[in-house]
């Protein structure tokens, strides 16, 4: 049989994108319903004759999925895991916020929006995080429906606990597992699409690039991960839901296969890449223990509830914590911010961490920890207490360190663990190319400068369930959509790249591995890009990283072959796009001449050390477009109004 | 730290494996098995020797991505804790260490350490769900669960799909990952409506894969990272007799 090709235009130009938030006008709190309204349908006997690609199947992907294949349409869902359910949300220790109020302590979605527009630093779209607030509570819902197994209190209702940068108690969990049961929760509910044939879902496999026809995206190219094959998935539209870059800092607490290479893809493509400095670090973590070190544990911040966080007042004081006395402890953050202690946001705890260690007060056997002491807690409530609450983390840092925090303090120190940064989408979760869409942390949308803890698997199943479904049926009822096949120009041009790539990164033939190349640029990108930045460090970084990008491509060590199972080649591959993303992140950062949320410059702080706002020049998302040149993209700006959360210094004192 | 590994290497689906041999030294005893391999793979990489393949990705004990049969027992000698959260403190200078993929009929091995376990997943798809679709849910607190309820539920949801429970059978049987599941929902009012038919179905898929029966060895539990009790393979078995009597299980 032949496939004839249909009839193409000539490709015009993709005219350069304006960056058009299309945030409905009217008053804040109807406006997604107003969009939902006035977005066009999609009828229901015609779904089924839509294809769309969703790329990665983790909260956002999986619930996406799932709800799209229950609406109708037909969906290809790809992860480079043996199986959905292994999708790094599922290591998300803490819980879920929304805006139920069941604890009755003055909880609303006007106050959710509001902390999170706040605990953002004023660097987020107000309309985004609103819809969010709104539907987190439809989240909650959903979830208990498919039998997410929350925390219940004894009368049979759901319980809540407090997180930083809030002063309600509206998070909701599952143990110390809510990532684990979330996406359990999810990864069902696609299972269910999958056994009813709405949903096909192709495990190891990876995407490796983006296919656009008449400037819109129609597909991707994928490698699968078992027999190497190369091969080419034509679709209507795409999403990307690939997760964080965090990984670019090689220690952090992303998993080891977390890359940016569906999303960097689609960036040399046209899809602008915002706020890639904003990378959020998350103040507990289990300290580094030495070079071997492959990647770091999170600590979930819950533990902030109760835990008290302390160094020794004296200074390379190296004696056993039980030996120090209580007024040679110093609570910091209790002492700093009496009002939030030691719940103050992240960005806020991980930098005072840094400052005490930084000033020789740090614990541990490389003295590059914090206390975080459950003493009191123990001795208030009773161990079983903190057993129920906390268990599996105790255990888990047990298993790693050998330590009984039961008995000794645990020792914490910040790592990279976010990325607020990602893929720029509009309203509707639409990148700058027409047809790609992005969710969940892939995308830069609902966080601003800062995440606040509990959010982000709001925000994954916010974008999954409750908004791509219909924003991406507007786009298909609506888009002039000619059917397009594997054999068209573009996609084989696309495919002919990859395999290209491929090649290269097999025939270096160098002396230096995958993980060593990645090892350094992790270093570079801290030690510049890290917690406190300044343009002395980015600068330097700014040099090194690309002369370390061009050792790469001339020293690489790949072995094996591209037809097989090759996961050093796969490293390659995710490293070749971090060694171009780390240059990004510090170009963003040397442009934002203020300090924001986790993007602290330290030219840029007030006198007590805290971030320096600089509101009047820079209120606005920094979206990149890639120019062909990695070291000189240019900057488009998306300009923010706040008219529902005035602009205010973040305070918690 | 200086080990002897024997790690069984196979290159593809097709060929034959065999155990290998290798010294690894430098090891930090604070470091975790997967570091230790990665320490082997760094070397062979360099001596141009294609490096040990093994599933892993989390490297914390929950994504389930990660293990392997370690001197015979699955996840290794320590108790409750997957391969990943391991550390070389659990082993000796000098140690001789073995290490293999879980062996079952029903995981056909595709390189070295990498076995597929896509049959878990058909398990799940057969019914490890509650059908509801998304956006028709009640308030969340209108489905009152008592504590220990709740709780049951947790200890069942908490299994993470590693497939050690196989690995240490000696049926090769998946009695306790699909009682974890069954028993999950079946503790909690939102899974009673299908509860029965879901038993019913997911044991059947389970035989369908090629895993073997249950006759109450136990090696499951003993191996299983978040300790699963295995009372839920009794009580998947009782609601899987009540299911098959009533003829469940046919839509």
């Amino acid at each position: 049989m032949t496939i004839t090709q249909p009839d193409v235009r000539v490709t015009p130009t993709f005219s350069a994108p304006t960056l058009d938030p299309k945030e409905p006008d009217g008053p804040i709190e109807k406006r997604w319903d107003k969009a939902r309204f006035e977005y066009k349908l999609v009828n229901p006997s015609n779904k089924r004759k839509f294809n769309i690609i969703i790329v990665g199947s983790g909260l956002a992907g999986a619930s996406a999925a799932a709800t799209m294949g229950e609406l109708g349409y037909n969906v290809q869902v790809y992860c480079y895991q043996d199986s959905p359910r292994r999708a790094h949300s599922v290591a998300a220790q803490g819980g879920i916020n929304a805006a139920k109020n069941y604890q009755n302590d003055g909880d609303s979605i006007f106050r959710l929006f509001y902390d999170t527009v706040k605990g953002g630093d004023f660097r987020s779209r107000e309309s985004n995080v609103y819809r969010l607030a709104q539907v987190s509570n439809h989240i909650i819902d959903q979830c208990v429906a498919q039998g997410v197994p929350f925390a219940r209190e004894y009368g049979g209702t759901l319980d809540n606990r407090s997180f930083g940068g809030a002063q309600v108690s509206r998070t909701f969990y599952a143990r110390g597992q809510t990532g684990q049961q979330l996406l359990l929760g999810a990864y069902q509910a696609l299972s269910r699409q999958i056994h009813a044939g709405t949903v096909t879902m192709h495990t190891r496999t990876e995407m490796l690039d983006l296919v656009l026809i008449d400037g819109r995206a129609r597909g991707i190219v994928v490698r699968d991960m078992v027999s190497g094959e190369i091969d080419t998935h034509m679709a209507d539209a795409v999403v990307l839901a690939t997760g964080g870059y965090g990984n670019a800092f090689y220690l952090s607490t992303n998993a080891k296969g977390c890359n940016v290479t569906a999303n960097w893809r689609a960036h040399k493509q046209g899809a602008f890449f915002a706020n890639p400095c904003f990378t959020q670090i998350h103040p507990t973590c289990i300290p580094q223990a030495g070079k071997h070190q492959s990647k770091l544990t999170l600590m979930s911040e819950s533990l902030r509830n109760d835990g008290r966080i302390w160094v020794p007042r004296k200074v390379d004081d190296k004696r056993p914590p039980g030996e120090i006395p209580e007024n040679e402890r110093w609570y910091y953050l209790e002492e700093k911010y009496p009002s939030f202690g030691n719940l103050v946001p992240r960005d806020i705890a991980s930098r005072a961490a840094k400052n005490v260690v930084d000033e020789g007060h740090g614990v541990g056997p490389m003295q590059n920890g914090v206390y975080l002491d459950f003493e009191d807690a123990i001795g208030r409530l009773g161990k079983q207490v903190i057993s129920d609450r906390y268990g599996n983390l105790f255990d888990m840092y047990q298993n790693i360190t050998g330590e009984n925090p039961y008995q000794v303090p645990m020792r914490i120190y910040p790592a990279s663990h976010y990325t607020m940064g990602g893929l720029w989408v509009d309203y509707n979760l639409q990148s700058t190319i027409p047809g790609l869409f992005v969710i969940g942390e892939a995308n830069f949308s609902d966080h601003g400068a800062n995440r606040l803890g509990a959010s982000a698997l709001m925000q994954g199943l916010s974008d999954g369930y409750f908004v791509i479904p219909f924003s991406i049926g507007n786009y298909l009822g609506s888009a002039p959509l000619k059917r397009v096949f594997a054999d068209h120009k573009s996609a084989k041009e696309a495919r002919q790249r990859v395999e290209a790539r491929i090649q290269h990164l097999l025939t270096i033939n160098g002396e230096r591995t995958p993980a060593d190349f990645h090892r350094e640029l992790g270093g570079l990108i801290w030690d510049g890009c890290g917690m406190a930045r300044n343009e002395a460090g980015l600068r330097r970084a700014l040099e090194k990283i690309p002369a370390l990008r061009q050792e790469f491509w001339e020293n690489l060590k790949v072995t094996g072959t591209a037809k097989d199972l090759n996961q050093a080649l796969e490293h390659a591959g995710r490293v070749a796009d971090f060694l171009e993303l780390g240059e990004l992140m510090c170009i963003d950062a040397l442009a934002r001449e203020e300090s924001c949320g986790a993007h602290f410059r330290e030219e840029y702080q007030t006198e007590d050390g805290e971030a320096l706002r600089r509101d009047d020049e820079f209120a606005y998302v920094a979206a990149w477009e890639a120019t062909g040149d990695v070291s000189a993209p240019t900057l488009h700006k998306e300009h923010l109004e706040f008219e529902h959360v005035p602009l205010s210094t973040r305070s918690y004192k | 730290m200086k080990l002897t590994l024997k790690i069984w290497r196979q290159p593809g689906p097709d060929a034959p494996g065999k155990i290998v041999a290798y010294e690894v030294a430098g090891v930090s005893p604070d470091s975790s098995f997967l570091e230790m391999l990665d320490t082997l793979n760094e070397h062979l990489m360099h001596e141009g020797e294609e490096p040990v393949a093994f599933d892993h990705d989390c490297r914390e004990g929950i994504c389930g991505s990660c293990g392997v049969v370690i001197d015979g027992i699955a996840h290794g000698p320590a108790k409750a804790v997957t391969t990943c959260q391991l550390h070389m403190r659990t082993f000796k200078d000098g140690d001789t260490i073995t290490v293999e993929p879980w062996r079952a009929n029903a995981f056909p091995i595709l390189k070295d350490l990498i076995v597929d376990r896509s049959a878990f997943d058909r398990i799940i798809q057969a019914g490890g769900y509650v059908s509801v679709g998304t956006g028709s849910a009640q308030d969340a607190n209108s489905i009152m669960i008592p504590k220990p309820d709740a709780d049951l539920a947790m200890d069942g949801a908490a299994c993470i799909g590693c497939a050690a429970c196989v690995a240490a059978c000696p049926n090769g049987s998946a009695m306790l990952f699909t009682a974890a599941k069954v028993g999950h929902l079946a503790a909690l009012p939102q899974g009673q409506e299908e509860r029965e038919e879901r038993a019913v179905l997911m044991v059947g898929q389970m035989d369908a894969e090629g895993f073997g029966g249950c006759t109450n060895i136990r090696e499951c539990g003993a191996v299983c990272p978040k300790e699963i009790p295995i009372d839920f393979i009794a009580q998947m078995n009782r609601d899987l007799l009540r299911g098959a009597l009533k003829g469940a299980g046919k839509r």
